[in-house]
């Protein structure tokens, strides 16, 4: 329904990801990206991981700041609870990636978001880490996401946005499909 | 045409070479005839192979009788509102290829198609052709499409496509796994559970409907909301919907809706799409929750549209009253893994999806995933192609989608033959 020009802002830039998306199904040898990160033990429990760099559209991309991350698990586990555990930032990713997700699509459909908020649990059982019953997996029984949106859109509206974040996320097909991961010893 | 023969190798020069004598080859015969075009259609066996020979033993046509219809010929027995068999659809185009009088060479595949001097050389197992223009209408389904993890499951798996099922006795007693829940994928597996077998259906992205809505066809709205006449060239992203399954029907007698509900109401199993394999493990997506939110939004959005038409219209008091359908009952949870020795998986039937087989065709027309690139049906100056999914509009994959983009292409196709001559493409 095009009876409005208003215009929502939600700070994404779509006519860049458009731009992207057309210029890279031209180039697809340019859509092949590398996502890195070095991981550095520090004591116990704790690790600090640093992410920077990148290689995308054909070259090395650069930023000019690293970001790092505290890794490590809580008192009860006997550690010094210097940042949070691997798992939570497993739950940091897949949140932040649907929010970004929620924030273009809107953009896209000319819907204006006032508060996007995320909750996130998930379930684990511990007899799997700890080696109790091999029948129970190491990882997450399950991860429920709940969203809560202010936005000048139908419930439906709101519903297909959620919908459309997960069909694109990157992050929601790494948890939900499987990933061949190779661990060497350099 | 009087000139051609329906047998022997004679071959020559003509106009136009129409590959392929289903519906929509037949459907532009008729039209470049009734143009005076000298034409040939080739086929690679009989008249409408694929209805004849590769379609499993139950399959109906998605659409009503009343809506199968061709150029100047349509359906005219006493069930309208019922749906063809695949043996009456091609005894129906059949008919068609002798109401028209088509110059059909059936047996006669195309070995290739090139360009050659302005104009095309199709070859053939016996005979070369040389044609000014063609017409690619050797249908939309041609080769299944099997998932890479196909290669990788255990010998102990017997592994169907949709194209070489039939019927249940085919298969042995064990369960079976569909994968894939487009029309074929949701009736096979209606179909394989009523025959007593345990079934599993992994599901992907799928478009769910009702057959009948407010007491008429799901199809008589589509057509009559003008949904079926959006054009290629005024949706949002082309290659999406071109790419999106048949939605869930099945043409049956009793014109039943056959959804994911539906079948956990029989017990089939319903779990997400097949994404890997490990040994005798088969591993599932853990979105189908979403896969089936966004079909559920998506059947509901096509609902308030044929509501709205209704109220704008207002046709509301001679149809029945507007209804909504329950949410799709995903399993919670959904199974994420199944061992196909532990739970004795015996078949696995790939309802993947069918695509054009193109294999034949030389000309630079194909992109780097070997699909046909094309505007509208235009892939190069004198070579159209028909009957593809979503090719000018959205009907243009069904029979009756055949009519308006004949006519459109059977124009470009004249235009292009005036701005020719066969001296010029043949030299």
């Amino acid at each position: 329904m095009n009876i409005t020009a208003i215009k929502a802002d939600n700070g994404v830039n779509v006519e860049a990801l458009l731009g992207a998306r057309a210029a890279l199904t031209a180039t697809p040898e340019a859509a092949r990206f590398a996502w890195r990160a070095t991981c550095e033990w520090v004591r116990g429990t704790h690790s600090r991981t640093t992410v920077q760099n990148f290689y995308g559209l054909g070259a090395e991309q650069t930023r000019p700041q690293a970001f790092r991350y505290d890794a490590d698990h809580p008192e009860l586990f006997a550690a010094e609870d210097n940042g949070a555990t691997p798992v939570e930032y497993v739950l940091v990713a897949l949140a932040s990636c649907l929010t970004a997700g929620i924030a273009s699509v809107a953009q896209n459909r000319n819907i204006q978001l006032r508060s996007v908020k995320a909750t996130l649990e998930a379930g684990m059982d511990m007899q799997g880490i700890l080696g109790i019953d091999s029948e129970v997996r190491n990882g997450f029984d399950g991860i429920r996401v709940t969203f809560a949106i202010d936005a000048d859109a139908t419930r439906e509206e709101i519903a297909a946005l959620v919908a459309q974040s997960q069909r694109r996320s990157a992050v929601f097909d790494i948890v939900t499909n499987p990933t061949n991961v190779a661990v060497e010893v350099a | 045409m009087a000139g051609v023969s329906r047998i022997g190798p004679a071959a020559g020069t003509v106009d136009a070479v129409v590959v392929g004598a289903g519906h929509s080859g037949l459907a532009m015969s008729h039209a470049l005839a009734a143009h005076g075009v000298d034409h040939v259609v080739l086929e690679r066996g009989e008249i409408a192979n694929a209805w004849r020979h590769e379609r499993w033993d139950s399959l109906r046509l998605l659409t009503p009788n009343w809506q199968t219809r061709l150029p100047g010929y349509r359906y005219t027995g006493g069930d309208p509102d019922g749906y063809m068999t695949a043996t009456e659809v091609a005894d129906f185009v059949a008919g068609y290829a002798r109401h028209v009088s088509a110059p059909v060479r059936t047996g006669t595949a195309v070995t290739s198609l090139a360009a050659e001097g302005g104009g095309y050389v199709v070859q053939t197992e016996r005979s070369v052709w040389r044609c000014r223009a063609a017409v690619l209408a050797s249908g939309a389904h041609g080769v299944p499409v099997v998932p890479e993890i196909g290669a990788h499951l255990p010998a102990t798996v017997r592994t169907l496509t949709a194209n070489e099922y039939r019927n249940p006795s085919q298969l042995d007693s064990g369960r079976v796994l569909v994968v894939g829940a487009s029309a074929t994928g949701l009736q096979l597996a209606d179909e394989l559970c009523r025959s007593g077998r345990p079934v599993t259906i992994a599901v992907g992205e799928h478009i769910r409907m009702p057959r009948l809505y407010r007491g008429r066809d799901i199809q008589w709205w589509l057509e009559a909301t003008g949904i079926l006449d959006e054009r290629y060239d005024e949706v949002d992203d082309i290659v999406r919907a071109r790419r999106v399954p048949s939605p869930q029907l099945v043409g049956s007698p009793d014109r039943r809706t056959l959804d994911l509900n539906a079948l956990l109401e029989q017990g089939v199993e319903v779990v997400g799409r097949l994404v890997g394999i490990d040994g005798t493990l088969l591993k599932f997506s853990g979105s189908l929750a979403n896969h089936c939110a966004m079909a559920d939004l998506k059947l509901n959005r096509l609902l308030d549209r044929i509501d709205g038409w209704c109220a704008r219209l207002r046709v509301d008091d001679t149809v029945a009253a507007p209804e909504r359908f329950a949410p799709t009952r995903v399993p919670a949870p959904p199974r994420l893994t199944l061992d196909v020795a532990k739970h004795r998986v015996a078949t696995i039937i790939w309802a993947t999806g069918l695509r054009p087989d193109f294999s034949w065709l030389k000309a630079p027309v194909l992109d780097h995933k070997g699909r046909l690139r094309h505007d509208g049906g235009v892939a190069a100056p004198g070579l159209y192609a028909l009957g593809l999914n979503f090719m000018r509009r959205r009907r243009s994959s069904y029979i009756h989608g055949a009519e308006d983009d004949v006519r459109e292409l059977a124009a470009e196709l004249l235009r292009h033959l005036r701005g020719t001559t066969r001296e010029a493409a043949t030299a």
